[in-house]
């Protein structure tokens, strides 16, 4: 379908769909199989600007909005979501610098994101809190011109691979969610550690491990924003990000499809090509209808989100949901549909359901979202 | 440092059909791509500018839409493009096109190094490069695969041999033409691309470069194609296998046969 695209998007998803299918492709099998961090991949996607898509022009970026780096992870996610992890990662770490950072702050970090010379991280996540974030266990007290950080952040995409670390940590408990705040942790910052690899079922190629913060010690002015605002700033990152998790799905959707179909059209059973098979054409059928509609919400959610509305947290959630599920539901199929073949490794919808899980899981589980558009309705209705 | 990068628009090999009537290569409807060879060429062009500064000017001798050719190469980090184009360039052979592409850098003017891709994936011929190198006058080293060390007065470089490699040392102005090994060209970036998209294209005709109207297009070409063919069918081939012994005894029988 025609999406009516600018000719800059067009551009946007060229590049992307160039790296995919030159470099991500040709290596996924192998990053997925060894673990491996596609350093050489992001670094060549830093040196054709998509890092810097979501970063404003006066800082080196491209000034993109939602629907940029949604086309953008789209693309690379039909290639590999492990790798477009790290490349999402990275923007997702950058994000609360742009929303609240000082103009001092962005210049140091956002400058050499954008030139593809360094990668971020986000740290939310801790053993007691997932989906709660009120659970953050992690603190941070001012002793004299420095924050002394204590604690330990859970699975960290880009963990020992960025060299930009935004966190939060509680600065005050006493006053609940007013009372977590935003920092900048440097790789080498004193006191800061991260922890091995985890192993992962899927998303392999990114790297996932703790934060380690054992009084580590960072000057005053990596507070992000004013004291107390981490967790504004945070929902707001989390708004604006879901929709290119979204695109992940749409990415592995369409990776299905065309895995499926293809392969439906060469394999001959009972004496013709199975897509002969109104089973496998209704399968196919509805792959098709299921990734339309996703992408349909998640291009229209990320309009929508850079047309700078006062509450997107509805619509935000309610693409990440569908376009996520549809990925899981598309990916199971596209295994089905190829039979045996599609459950081993030689090919790839095998490596592409065990990724698609990650989706119904990160950046707020989609029961997490469905909590979201539930409690929206109750408000907007409350209004009416 | 100047740099001229010469590039040529060709027809994806993917894609190649000979026409059955005429014996020449199908054109229509067939994608066109920048030579494979002449990528690394502009990628060795823009690294070399990155390390050393300076200036890369790419160039084409082609139709109009080889425009899209040299739009991909500022793309890619070139600065300046000149395409020259005229009818009367039509059917020009190697020779031809070696001095039409001198003429074209005699008019833009300075330069210290000209690259070229080894050859064009349709032609094959790997003479435009040293071509124009005669036609300059300047020197020139074909099939470079590495270069080792660059300075504003000196190349230090690796051309590539049937057995390994010889290392040589030249100065400039020089002309090189590179082979697939030198480097994996760069994606172009998002930058590029919008430089690319607002970037005028210097169009050169046959009078703008002062050619010498005998010695351009097919009349000033000393070669000219009498026939193309594809090449005949090859004659029956047999695999053998099983055991070395019984691949032995069953090339013994074949031989036999022509005792």
């Amino acid at each position: 379908m025609d999406y009516f695209l600018t000719e800059e998007q067009e551009m946007i998803v060229e590049i992307a769909k160039q790296i995919t299918d030159e470099q991500i492709i040709p290596k996924r099998a192998e990053l997925d199989e060894k673990d491996e961090f596609p350093r050489e991949i992001l670094e060549n996607m830093g040196q054709a600007d998509l890092f810097g898509v979501p970063i404003p022009e006066e800082y080196g970026g491209f000034g993109g909005g939602c629907l940029d780096i949604v086309l953008a992870l789209e693309q690379l996610g039909r290639g590999c979501i492990g790798v477009a992890t790290a490349f999402a990662a990275s923007a997702l770490g950058i994000y609360p610098i742009i929303i609240a950072g000082s103009e001092e702050m962005k210049k140091k970090y956002l400058t050499p994101v954008a030139a593809g010379k360094k990668f971020a991280a986000f740290g939310l996540t801790e053993a007691n809190a997932g989906s709660d974030a009120s659970g953050i266990q992690t603190t941070a007290v001012l002793d004299g011109d420095e924050w002394v950080l204590n604690g330990t952040k859970q699975w960290i995409t880009n963990g020992g691979e960025a060299q930009i670390y935004t966190v939060i940590a509680i600065t005050d408990r006493s006053k609940g969610p007013r009372g977590a705040s935003i920092f900048v942790v440097e790789e080498g910052d004193p006191g800061f550690s991260c922890g091995p690899k985890e192993k992962k079922m899927g998303i392999r190629a990114s790297s996932t491990t703790e934060l380690i913060f054992k009084d580590c010690r960072i000057p005053k002015d990596r507070l992000v924003g004013r004291k107390g605002t981490g967790f504004i700033t945070i929902m707001k990152t989390l708004d604006s990000s879901r929709p290119g998790i979204a695109a992940l799905g749409l990415g592995i959707g369409q990776a299905c499809l065309d895995e499926a179909t293809i392969y439906a059209k060469q394999r001959v059973q009972f004496k013709k090509p199975i897509i002969g098979f109104q089973a496998v054409q209704h399968l196919l059928a509805d792959m098709a209808i299921q990734l339309e509609a996703s992408r349909a919400l998640v291009y229209a959610t990320a309009k929508h989100i850079d047309a700078h509305p006062k509450n997107m947290s509805k619509v935000s959630s309610m693409c990440k949901v569908m376009a996520t599920d549809m990925a899981m539901k598309v990916s199971i199929d596209a295994v089905q549909v190829m039979g045996g073949y599609g459950y081993m490794r030689e090919y790839p919808v095998e490596k592409m359901m065990r990724d698609a899980k990650i989706l119904q899981i990160y950046e707020g589980t989609n029961q997490v979202q469905r909590n979201v558009i539930g409690q929206e309705l109750n408000k907007e209705y409350s209004r009416k | 440092m100047k740099i001229v990068v010469c590039i040529k628009q060709v027809p994806d090999a993917k894609d190649v059909r000979l026409d059955p009537v005429t014996n020449t290569l199908a054109r229509e409807g067939v994608q066109s791509i920048m030579n494979p060879y002449d990528q690394h060429a502009v990628e060795e062009a823009v690294s070399l500018k990155e390390q050393l500064g300076g200036e890369v000017t790419v160039l084409s001798m082609g139709p109009p839409q080889a425009e899209e050719v040299l739009k991909q190469a500022i793309s890619c980090g070139a600065d300046k493009a000149v395409l020259v184009s005229d009818r009367a360039f039509a059917g020009a052979d190697t020779w031809a096109t070696s001095y039409t592409l001198a003429k074209a850098v005699q008019k833009i003017g300075d330069f210290d190094l000209i690259l070229c891709g080894k050859q064009a994936i349709d032609g094959d011929t790997a003479q435009v490069g040293p071509g124009l190198a005669i036609q300059l006058d300047i020197p020139f080293v074909t099939c470079i695969q590495k270069i080792r060390e660059a300075t504003d007065k000196e190349l230090i470089m690796e051309r590539m041999m049937d057995d390994g490699y010889d290392v040589l040392a030249a100065g400039y102005p020089l002309l090189l033409t590179v082979v697939k090994d030198i480097n994996d060209p760069r994606v172009p970036s998002l930058k590029g691309k919008m430089k690319a998209k607002k970037a005028e294209i210097l169009v050169l005709s046959a009078a703008d470069v002062g050619a010498d109207s005998t010695k351009i297009g097919l009349a000033g070409s000393p070669t000219q194609v009498v026939g193309v063919f594809p090449p005949p069918p090859r004659g029956e081939r047999a695999l053998l296998t099983g055991s070395i012994d019984e691949q032995v005894e069953q090339l013994v029988e074949k031989l036999a046969v022509y005792l």
